[in-house]
């Protein structure tokens, strides 16, 4: 089996076996990870561009870490060295990097649509990073490993996601992929962070943190930006923690044990207090080891190698 | 283009909205003057002569809401590529808006723009700015603009949001029995806004511009017309909320119109889903329940006119980023073909009522006078062939700018001919 698409957009329209293929080959992944010298040549020969035309520590990190495990040549381009600011399109700047006899791009922009914007500007297989509000695949697709690993199976599962839903792209990819997996999503926030009619998405909505914390199996808690606040959206990081902020007291209070994710990096004390993300209730860690995983399966099944895992 | 010495129309449908009938008639113009209605001997008659049998005749069709970027952005647009486009749509009549650079807002700049389009076919009506420099605090001189030639005033698509401002504007504005034209759009609401606020925004992630933007504009703006009595006209209206608002006024007798435009009746926010920046204007597309909402405006006479809100663009500034690209598309050339496919063929309007909102309508919302089809008038005619339909080719636009959703889909009704100042032109 392979994936329908020759790119990695978004995970809405990805379906049910696509989603579990690339879990499974991470799984595989995994398993090579925990070697003595965790590296595979599946990719060698390929050339990778990591793109990114937005800060960004981790994602590229561990993007970064699939493609060198995977034995791919990887090059970075980010926005502080690039000549977008000199004023070259992103079309001209996409295909010049192509010239230069590229497989694959895996692009971050702060604007949505961004990487469907590229594949209609070259040949290379396109995998999205994050694109502004709208979509961070391999964070939804290590998120749903990180709760399977734990749960054994998606059907079935409650998944509250917490925070600023409305400019997260992460609670985009998770909510298109857990429904998919078959889980329940609820989206818990103050509604001036919930994007409009959220709920015909086929999730639930709740701006009361105890409905989530009654309700869910596993609770993805997205970080708060701060520039919201100034923007008027919440009136202070103070209430904004009495109101969302995961403290352990909350978590000892509720009927239910929860898992707590997080995409990172944390807001220590606003959306997360600290004992709980170095609590047992956390996967936190767990998620970033996965992730390098996820992406060296997706970075695999989109590569057109021979089908053969080493 | 060519100069009309004696033409014989023949066999032609003549519609007369004044009349309210629908006639077949022959019709000879003499230079710029119909000089015979009736039954005419094409065998007698020595001068060019077209055929105009399965075609309708109508008052020049006419678009209240055009952007030239003359003078600044002669790249995109131009006034005679304006006027092409124009004519190639079946116009005789367009009203350029005034967020030229410089703006259009002093009678030099009115003159300017009257001057170049005078040897044009294409009649070209200024409207000008409601404030200086559009900057929205002090108004113009509008009586001096309104002597030049202006026949409207509009701070189009940098909205008047100072409602005291505006106030004067309508009173100053109404002493002249002048209209003021509003694009409805409260700048903080629509603030990052890059398509309608609503399910596809939130899949799509890119920030929304919700209905309230633009609905409670027009609700000030009747406010304002009930207090100085001003006419007001609603730009491109694309909201159910707004629509009804419209209604309820006009109900009132309140002196307000509106006019919609052919892509906010032909797609919803729907079709944004591969971020199209030909997709992407200002009213942003909506959803089925405003199309359903201004299709029942149109029917029941809330919306006075349909007006394309050509604005064009160039292709360096449009393919780019989704939230990067301009707002606006051009419109000109595909409005007739549009709005007979769209509108007539599944019959929300008759084929008379959707061309009395593109000929008539627009002239008696700006208290023009309506050509008429009569001996001794001046000829200002637009020749259709309401049912033969047509591919749309960008590559072929007169417009310098080719930013159009439209490409490759099929239209209603082909321009045959437009005529107007003893200028005939024809595809």
């Amino acid at each position: 089996m392979a994936l329908q698409s020759r790119h990695l957009l978004g995970l809405e329209g990805v379906n049910r076996e696509e989603i579990a293929l690339i879990l499974d080959t991470a799984e595989s992944f995994m398993e090579i990870l925990q070697r003595p010298i965790p590296k595979v040549p599946t990719l060698r020969g390929k050339t990778v561009v990591n793109l990114f035309f937005e800060n960004s520590t981790r994602t590229r990190i561990s993007f970064e870490l699939a493609e060198k495990r995977l034995t791919a040549d990887t090059v970075n381009f980010s926005t502080s060295t690039s000549s977008v600011k000199k004023g070259e399109t992103l079309k001209d700047t996409i295909r010049n990097i192509e010239a230069m006899n590229i497989d694959m791009v895996v692009v971050r922009h702060s604007a949505a649509g961004v990487p469907l914007f590229l594949t209609r500007c070259v040949d290379a297989a396109i995998i999205n990073a994050g694109d502004g509000m709208h979509e961070h695949p391999t964070q939804a697709l290590l998120d749903m490993m990180t709760i399977r690993r734990k749960a054994g199976d998606l059907q079935g599962l409650k998944v509250a996601i917490v925070g600023d839903i409305a400019h997260s792209r992460v609670a985009g990819s998770n909510i298109h992929g857990l429904l998919t997996m078959g889980a329940e999503v609820m989206l818990c926030g103050p509604k001036t962070l919930m994007p409009m009619h959220a709920e015909r998405l086929g999730v639930r909505v709740s701006h009361r943190l105890e409905d989530a914390l009654e309700w869910a199996d596993y609770l993805n808690v997205l970080r708060i930006q701060l520039e919201r606040q100034h923007k008027g959206l919440f009136p202070t990081i103070r209430e904004y923690h009495r109101e969302f902020g995961i403290t352990l007291e909350r978590l000892e209070q509720a009927k239910r044990d929860v898992v707590i994710l997080h995409p990172g990096p944390i807001n220590r004390g606003v959306e997360l207090d600290s004992d709980v993300a170095d609590s047992d209730f956390s996967v936190i860690l767990d998620q970033v080891t996965n992730g390098v995983a996820v992406r060296m399966a997706v970075l695999y099944l989109l590569s057109g190698s021979d089908p053969a895992l080493e | 283009m060519q100069t009309i010495d004696r033409l014989l129309i023949c066999n032609a449908e003549i519609i007369d909205f004044a009349a309210g009938e629908q006639k077949k008639i022959d019709l000879v113009i003499c230079g710029d003057r119909i000089d015979k209605v009736g039954q005419i001997d094409a065998d007698a008659f020595s001068g060019l002569i077209f055929d105009a049998s399965d075609h309708v005749i109508v008052p020049g069709l006419m678009d209240m809401h055009v952007h030239l970027r003359e003078p600044g952005r002669e790249d995109e647009e131009t006034i005679e590529s304006g006027c092409a486009a124009a004519m190639a749509g079946g116009f005789t009549t367009i009203c350029a808006m005034p967020n030229t650079d410089p703006p259009c807002d002093s009678q030099e700049d009115v003159r300017f723009l009257k001057k170049r389009a005078e040897s044009q076919l294409v009649d070209v009506l200024p409207i000008a700015a409601i404030t200086k420099g559009r900057a929205g605090k002090e108004i113009t001189e509008m009586a001096d603009l309104l002597r030049a030639g202006a026949v409207a005033f509009s701070d189009d698509g940098s909205p008047v949001s100072n409602n005291s401002v505006m106030r004067r504007a309508c009173e100053y504005a109404s002493m002249y029995d002048a209209v003021i034209v509003d694009h409805c759009e409260d700048v903080d609401l629509a603030a990052d806004g890059h398509m309608n606020e609503g399910e596809m925004s939130t899949r799509l992630g890119i920030a929304g511009i919700p209905n309230a933007a633009e609905a409670i504009q027009v609700y000030r703006d009747i406010e304002l017309a009930r207090l100085t009595g001003c006419r007001i006209h609603i730009a491109h209206i694309s909201t159910r909320e707004s629509v009804q608002a419209v209604r309820r006024a006009k109900q009132e007798g309140l002196p307000v119109t509106c006019e919609v435009t052919p892509h906010h009746l032909m797609f919803s926010d729907k079709a944004l889903v591969v971020y199209d920046t030909n997709l992407k204007m200002n009213p942003p597309l909506r959803t089925e329940e405003d199309i359903a909402a201004l299709e029942q405006g149109l029917k029941d006479g809330t919306i006075d006119v349909i007006a394309s809100d050509h604005a064009p663009h160039s292709i360096e500034e449009k393919d780019v980023e989704f939230e990067a690209a301009p707002f606006g598309i051009i419109g000109l050339e595909t409005l007739l073909g549009v709005v007979l496919k769209r509108i007539v063929e599944r019959k929300v309007l008759t084929l008379q009522e959707a061309l009395y909102r593109i000929s008539t309508a627009p002239r008696k919302v700006l208290n023009l006078p309506v050509p008429q089809l009569r001996v001794g008038e001046a000829a200002n005619l637009s020749v259709i062939h309401p049912t033969r339909e047509w591919v749309v080719d960008v590559k072929k636009t007169r417009s310098r700018s080719r930013n159009t959703p439209y490409g490759g889909m099929t239209m209603l009704g082909q321009v045959a001919a437009v005529i107007n100042k003893g200028l005939l032109w024809q595809p």
